[in-house]
């Protein structure tokens, strides 16, 4: 059978049993084709569970840069018997599976159209390795050695990463060296390497990085200057704060003193958390959270005491699948609508939207200007495809230039020179009104409260008072809009309809546009970034026929936010949906697009 | 009444702390609360406390949950900052503040309710984390603003205006804060300023969680025979309330409790309720004893007063988190981002 061969094109799905060590081994192979220069994804599809229950990985190497899932799979490496048939179903056509030779394989399983690798991984680590548990371990990087050289990775860059990896600790180099040439030896005398789609040598990663979208985020909240952070912990935002806690180690510790510039806490739930956060938002310090649904389900409460009272508050809200505890290790879109109206009576927050770690960062970053500018709840919406999983994204970088925005806050020397100062009035050219913070002046002094008051912030049931407070509050959300990042809009020659997405669905819908492209289907994209929607969201959905508003979860949330605050028809608006938990791909998104203009024919 | 505005003008013969400053200038805007409310002479308390400590006001820093208790922070020291937030989580956001600004004087004003139903895993966990705060619950036994369902301090056989005595435990702050390892444990009655004050004025000197529990009579819905928390109103007053929306006019209720052996306050109503204080060679800091001694004291329907419990030597929130003696707010962006530099880098070892 002559097989095409095929550089830098192709997708790798590992299956491994949790809790065994697959990850180093995965996260080695990945930064191994990172570090050779090749634009590469890497998916982790793991369960809820500590270990014994199974787990994927999927590598997909692409020359062009495409950076979402790939769902045909040229390689499968089986490693775990219990998901053998349904592993050995989902290769493509003409692919392979690497299986551990050490037990037969059932011949039930075999495919006619797919070419079966076996290695006998766990016996040559039994004979080599002495400790049970090393033997378990050490049967990964095996994989990993014998991946190497069917698939033509450089040894000499997964060597020095073991270097790097374990530094000091010779036995653990040396063993996991033996190991990796275990599989590696074994391959190139018994199976066919390379096969025909492989890896060589490229130069697109030289400004790029390999992170995950809530190291970054914490970053982005370092470097915004935020000193106090409370959270509890939740997958799949728990590695924010991981992130936070280790950088503010490094950076924000004196070393003479070994006292830090920051706090953080634990909190006992998310209600606290995000209590904490607002008293010290009102307090005067940068202050944030990270959480998922179910934390922002707690928070409601207290972002509308935030959002009446007007006191910064950065959410970090890294979505997993809802409703209730759901699937908290799969990704989806479902907070959408709960972070844009969170709380009880009339309330609306600013949200902003990553699609990558270099967002994540950077958005993150300016959560903190958007809350001070404001004076209210901002949340950055991320999900855990962004959050958890290392992408391919251009370096971060610091401009040094950058201050704070803390907004309207009056001085001591405001102060001094005024007759009386007042909370809520009057305000600036945003409808945002001047905050004084405790401790500068005594004619600072001001009473907090969630209860009614009107524009002197004085206590009141009188209703034309509390309203000139809420309209206010209203015109204050829509001067948000010129402010919180723009859309991203790209156009192709002779389009007839727009696609509209946000977040995580970006890699996969650019990809998708291409691949409908090539079909002879030209579309426009709008990436939405913000909420509330400035007047390019608008113009876009208005010039087009109709558009397509691809989003991840059941109920159309971002569509109904579109319908809700943009004056576009709903009937311009047809929705494509993907809320089964897995991240998107651009499969799903051609099918959904092709199915929906063949079928209105 | 909240358009009630109240004279500012000081007589000349007012005493004047350290700063110069009179009572009057910690005096808050009218109490709006029933006449004769517990709550008004715990304000008053407050008012003197902070006065006699000669704490800055603008220094000074209210911090508030939701309920009649919580509502008192806008009757004291106007010219201070005030945060009167949500049902049950001022700890949260009190610990927040403080984390932020550890310069400022922190008090906390909550209630039974407040701080022992809705709030309680944040009290809870306020005591673990100890930050420098007095934190005073105004302790009726009942729910006022939503006129009088029982609280979860109401005592076994509290009878409501309607419906059946309560036959649950009551959570009792005082074991509850000793338990969870409360640095500062104390307990007075509205009426008794004598004890009170100084309580709260070694409660605000205290270098973590000061926690007050202030037997405070609810005018107007805890009116009933066998509450601890309440006295009786004569039969007039009682045929007042439950057949309207009316609230009597009541005298504050004014009770010295003398510093030995057991006192019996006799209410105006005709209602007693029994305090002791400490007895002689009491050692607040033996937590294993104040717990005893509580116990054993209330067993026998007697409701101790005093400082129960005091420990100076436990971290308090900023000594467990290594924050320095800088506040966090005033420490400048430019000690606060590593540099572009750091960035490229850190970005290093993401490659």
């Amino acid at each position: 059978m002559h097989q095409t061969i095929r550089v830098n094109d192709f997708a790798v799905k590992l299956a491994n049993v949790n809790g065994t060590g697959s990850a180093s081994a995965n996260g080695l192979l990945m930064t191994a084709i990172f570090r050779m220069g090749i634009p590469v994804c890497g998916k982790n599809l793991f369960p809820s569970n500590i270990q014994g229950l199974p787990t994927w990985y999927e590598i997909r190497v692409s020359g062009d840069g495409y950076q979402a899932r790939a769902l045909d799979y040229d390689l499968m490496v089986a490693m775990n018997s219990q998901t053998y048939a349904r592993d050995i179903k989902e290769v493509r056509a003409g692919g392979y599976v690497l299986y551990d030779s050490s037990w037969p394989l059932d011949k039930s399983l075999s495919r006619n159209d797919v070419t079966f690798l076996g290695a006998p991984l766990a016996q040559m680590c039994n004979d080599a390795f002495g400790n049970p548990r090393e033997r378990i371990l050490m049967k990964n990087i095996a994989y990993a050695g014998t991946l190497c050289a069917l698939l033509s990775i450089d040894m000499a860059v997964v060597d020095a990463l073991l270097l790097e990896k374990y530094g000091m600790k010779q036995a653990m180099v040396d063993s996991n060296r033996k190991a990796l040439m275990l599989g590696y030896e074994y391959a190139k005398e018994h199976l066919p390497c390379p096969l025909p789609f492989r890896l060589a040598t490229m130069d697109a990663n030289s400004d790029k990085v390999l992170i995950d979208g809530n190291t970054a985020t914490a970053l982005g909240c370092l470097y915004a200057g935020a000193t106090f952070a409370a959270w509890y912990p939740i997958t799949p935002a728990t590695s924010v704060m991981d992130a936070f806690t280790k950088f503010s180690a490094k950076y924000r510790k004196d070393k003479e003193t070994g006292r830090s510039n920051v706090c953080i806490l634990q909190a006992e739930d998310e209600l606290a958390a995000i209590g904490m956060v607002i008293g010290a938002s009102w307090a005067g310090a940068r202050s944030f959270t990270s959480t998922a649904g179910p934390g922002i389900s707690l928070m409601n409460e207290l972002l509308g005491l935030a959002y009446y009272a007007e006191i910064p508050a950065v959410v970090i809200d890294v979505q997993r699948v809802g409703p209730s505890t759901g699937m908290p290790t799969r990704t989806q879109q479902g907070d959408v609508l709960e972070c844009a109206y969170a709380s009880h009576g009339d309330t609306k927050h600013i949200l902003l939207f990553p699609s990558n770690p270099n967002e994540c960062f950077h958005f993150a970053a300016k959560s903190f200007d958007l809350a001070e500018k404001f004076q209210t709840p901002v949340m950055m919406v991320s999900d855990l495809d962004i959050g958890m999983n290392d992408w391919v994204t251009p370096r971060l970088k610091w401009d040094d230039s950058y201050q704070p925005d803390r907004g309207p806050v009056v001085t001591k020397e405001d102060l001094e020179g005024m007759a009386k100062y007042f909370r809520y009035s009057p305000q600036d050219e945003n409808n945002v009104p001047a905050r004084s913070l405790p401790g500068v002046h005594p004619k600072g002094a001001f009473f907090t409260r969630g209860s009614g008051h009107n524009k002197l912030g004085v206590y009141t049931e009188i209703p034309d008072e509390y309203q000139e407070v809420v309209d206010r509050l209203l015109l204050k959300h829509k001067s948000a809009a010129k402010f919180v990042p723009e859309p991203v809009i790209e156009r192709r020659e002779g389009a007839k309809f727009g696609i509209v997405s946000i977040g995580g669905c970006d890699s996969a819908v650019r990809e998708g546009l291409d691949r409908l492209a090539d079909r002879g289907i030209a579309a426009d994209y709008m990436r939405v970034r913000g909420f509330p929607f400035d007047e390019p969201v608008e113009r876009f959905l208005l010039e087009h026929d109709f558009c397509f508003i691809i989003e991840q979860n059941r109920d159309a949330q971002f569509k109904a936010l579109l319908t809700l605050e943009t004056p576009v028809p709903k009937e311009k608006m047809v929705s494509l949906l993907f809320y089964g938990g897995f991240p998107l791909s651009a499969k799903n998104v051609v099918d959904g697009v092709v199915t929906h203009l063949e079928g209105s024919k | 009444m909240p358009s009630i505005v109240k004279p500012t003008a000081a007589h000349p013969s007012l005493v004047r702390n350290k700063l110069g400053l009179t009572i009057r200038d910690y005096e808050g805007s009218m109490s709006t609360l029933c006449a004769g409310c517990g709550h008004d002479s715990i304000t008053a308390a407050i008012i003197r406390a902070f006065h006699e400590s000669s704490t800055p006001p603008e220094m000074i820093a209210k911090m508030s949950g939701i309920g009649c208790s919580s509502k008192t922070p806008t009757y004291f020291v106007n010219g201070a900052h005030g945060f009167n937030s949500a049902h049950g989580r001022m700890p949260a956001i009190a610990t927040g503040a403080i984390a932020a600004n550890r310069s400022l004087t922190f008090i906390g004003v909550s209630g039974d309710g407040d701080s022992l139903s809705i709030g309680l895993g944040h009290l809870a966990h306020a005591i673990r984390r100890n930050p420098k705060m007095l934190y005073v619950i105004e302790n009726n036994g009942v729910y006022g603003l939503t006129k009088g369902q029982f609280s979860a301090s109401a005592d076994i056989g509290s009878k409501p205006k309607k419906g059946d005595p309560n036959r649950m435990q009551p959570i009792d702050p005082m074991l509850l804060a000793l338990t969870l390892g409360a640095t500062f444990v104390a307990r007075s009655f509205s009426g008794d300023k004598e004890q009170l004050v100084p309580i709260l004025k070694a409660g605000l000197a205290h270098n973590g969680l000061a926690i007050v529990d202030v037997i405070s009579p609810c005018v107007t819905f805890n009116d009933h025979e066998g509450s601890t928390k309440s006295y009786i109103s004569s039969r007039k007053n009682i045929t007042r309330v439950t057949e309207m929306d009316f609230v009597p006019p009541e005298q504050e209720i004014i009770a010295q409790i003398s510093p030995q052996g057991k006192t019996a306050v006799t209410m105006h109503d005709g209602s007693v309720v029994y305090f002791t204080s400490l007895p002689e060679g009491y050692d607040p800091s033996n937590r294993l004893a104040a717990y005893s001694y509580l116990s054993e004291q209330q067993g026998k329907g007697e409701i101790p007063t005093g400082l129960f419990y005091v420990s100076t030597d436990q971290p308090e929130l900023h000594e467990l988190n290594a924050t320095p003696d800088e506040a966090l707010v005033n420490v400048p962006y430019s000690k606060l981002s590593p540099g572009a530099a750091a960035l490229d880098k850190l970005m290093e070892g993401f490659r």
